[in-house]
């Protein structure tokens, strides 16, 4: 069985979830696996955040914002920088790889930068396999899904 | 009725409605809406169910404070935390202090990762994989990172403890798998996340082959005597507070001078809850030079810390924070110790956000480190 990491995407209602958008209305392709998440800021994103994605089996986490300089509440961003280090040291200490957890800049204009992301960052993801916190990629509850569908 | 068997163990049958517990609850003289006394008899007269719903539940420090004065000896700490279980069953829980890091860093430890937690044991300190004592360091790693900006390494209190240690001829086990010990998730109502974490801890040391665990942090000292048994049986090893250890052994140690007049907090664990009040203040006096002053509230009539379990951290926990601060200062002490490392957090925050105060805070292990003749 082929694993498809999933990946749960915090991105700002500014910038980056426009730019999500723009990746979406202009028909670019990138990975289903991916969750966005919309937030007021990326400064809004705090390490129980990043930390219960991943506890809830999530294999990567990509937190987004509007490039320095440009944070609808002017230095919103410069706290995420903060945090996300923060939440990657803390995934260190509880032995999950820091590359599971990336902090990007994307534009409203960015769609095709925003698509890109999504495609380079799953590849990322997937080179380190499935998180030990995923429980989904154990085939015992995939088969366990299958019957539920069925009884229905 | 769901309480009925709470109301029954924590002995709140037997409450005479006499309002002591709150005229010495902490929280209560800042918020004089919070009552344990109205808690306990809403729920023996009322509808208990209510009280899930109540975010005064989640008010209670459990400092334990009330039942050290309690006639009929009634448990309130062990009321709040049977209650907050069942309302974490009716899926209620409370306001979570640090955007709710610390729930999700004991959550995600009660599953199978592989920690990379023991990178502050340095060269010089002696630790072994196995072995008859066996250091619970707890959560300092992780204190490190989420409180960095309060300007504390607490696992310098881990160092220190380890070095002590090896002064007095121990080599400690320190454990890469060692987990959260759930104190904290007991707290929150999280019954299921502290089962899981106490499994863990008690199968981890039982490999190790240790008979003894020492602790630095009393509220895992706490949660292994009085928590642990509940849920895997009597522990097959013994448990103690590394400054219980120490009390034996400061002639040994030879500690230099350090001058200043120092204080020291009772943490809740340790003291109302284990009753190790000399202990530390033994190790203290050891050192030559420092004078120890007592504040106006110590040993039993300790205040609380103000917040404990990293829930409903706020006006209340910042105004007993402060009045213990108060207390420090008017003894007279320009240092002010504790032997709890979330005591220490906690005071320290509120150290930050006031003005006036000239103490600083260290844990007792530390202290008594530093006086360690350096070879």
């Amino acid at each position: 069985m082929s694993f498809e990491p999933r990946i749960v995407v915090f991105a700002c209602n500014w910038c980056s979830y426009a730019g999500a958008d723009l990746a979406g209305v202009s028909r670019m392709q990138y990975p289903a696996t991916t969750r966005v998440i919309r937030v007021m800021c990326s400064g809004r994103v705090t390490p129980g955040f990043i930390l219960e994605a991943f506890r809830l089996g999530a294999d990567g986490v990509l937190v987004t914002g509007c490039h320095p300089g440009d944070c609808h509440y002017m230095s919103g961003n410069q706290n995420a920088v903060v945090t996300v280090n923060k939440t990657a040291r803390l995934l260190e200490l509880l032995g999950l790889e820091k590359n599971r957890l990336r902090l990007e800049w994307v534009s409203a204009a960015e769609g095709a930068h925003f698509a890109h992301l999504m495609i380079e960052f799953t590849e990322q993801v997937r080179a380190l396999g499935p998180s030990p916190l995923n429980n989904n990629s154990q085939p015992e509850t995939q088969s366990l899904s299958c019957e539920t569908t069925h009884d229905l | 009725m769901t309480f009925e068997p709470i109301l029954r163990r924590t002995r709140a049958f037997l409450c005479l409605d006499c309002g002591k517990c709150t005229a010495s609850c902490p929280v209560t003289r800042i918020d004089p809406t919070y009552s344990p006394r109205s808690t306990i008899e809403r729920v023996l007269t009322g509808k208990p169910e209510e009280l899930i719903h109540d975010e005064h539940l989640w008010a209670c420090l459990t400092c334990g404070l009330c039942t050290t004065r309690c006639p009929s000896g009634v448990d309130y700490p062990a009321f709040v935390v049977a209650a907050r279980i069942a309302a974490r069953q009716a899926s209620v829980e409370g306001a979570y202090a640090h955007n709710a890091v610390m729930q999700q860093l004991m959550a995600i430890m009660a599953a199978p990762v592989r920690q990379q937690r023991t990178a502050w044991l340095t060269s010089d300190l002696k630790t072994a994989a196995q072995g008859d004592d066996f250091y619970f360091v707890g959560c300092l790693p992780y204190f490190d990172v989420v409180f960095e900006e309060l300007g504390i390494v607490s696992t310098r209190t881990a160092q220190a403890a380890v070095r002590l240690m090896n002064a007095i001829g121990i080599t400690p086990v320190v454990s890469n798998d060692e987990r959260c010990c759930g104190a904290d998730a007991l707290l929150n109502g999280d019954e299921e996340t502290f089962r899981k974490l106490a499994e863990a801890n008690v199968r981890l040391i039982q490999r190790s082959g240790a008979r003894r665990v020492i602790f630095t942090c009393p509220e895992g000292y706490n949660a292994f005597r009085n928590d642990y048994p509940r849920v895997v049986g009597p522990l097959p090893f013994a448990l103690v507070h590394l400054t219980e250890l120490l009390a034996d052994h400061l002639g040994e140690l030879g500690l230099q001078e350090q001058r200043g007049t120092v204080t020291y907090h009772d943490p809740c664990r340790l003291g109302r809850y284990l009753h190790v009040y000399e202990a530390p203040r033994q190790a203290i006096r050891a050192v030559p030079g420092a004078t120890l002053v007592e504040m106006q509230r110590n040993r039993q009539n300790s205040l609380c810390c103000g917040s404990t379990g990293w829930v409903n951290c706020g006006r209340c926990a910042k105004g007993i924070q402060t009045a213990r601060l108060r207390q420090a200062q008017a003894a007279g002490a320009t240092r002010l110790l504790t032997a709890c490392p979330k005591c220490r957090i906690h005071l320290t925050c509120a150290l930050k956000d006031s003005e006036g105060f000239d103490v600083a805070l260290e844990d007792v292990v530390e202290f008594v480190e530093r006086s360690l003749k350096r070879k």
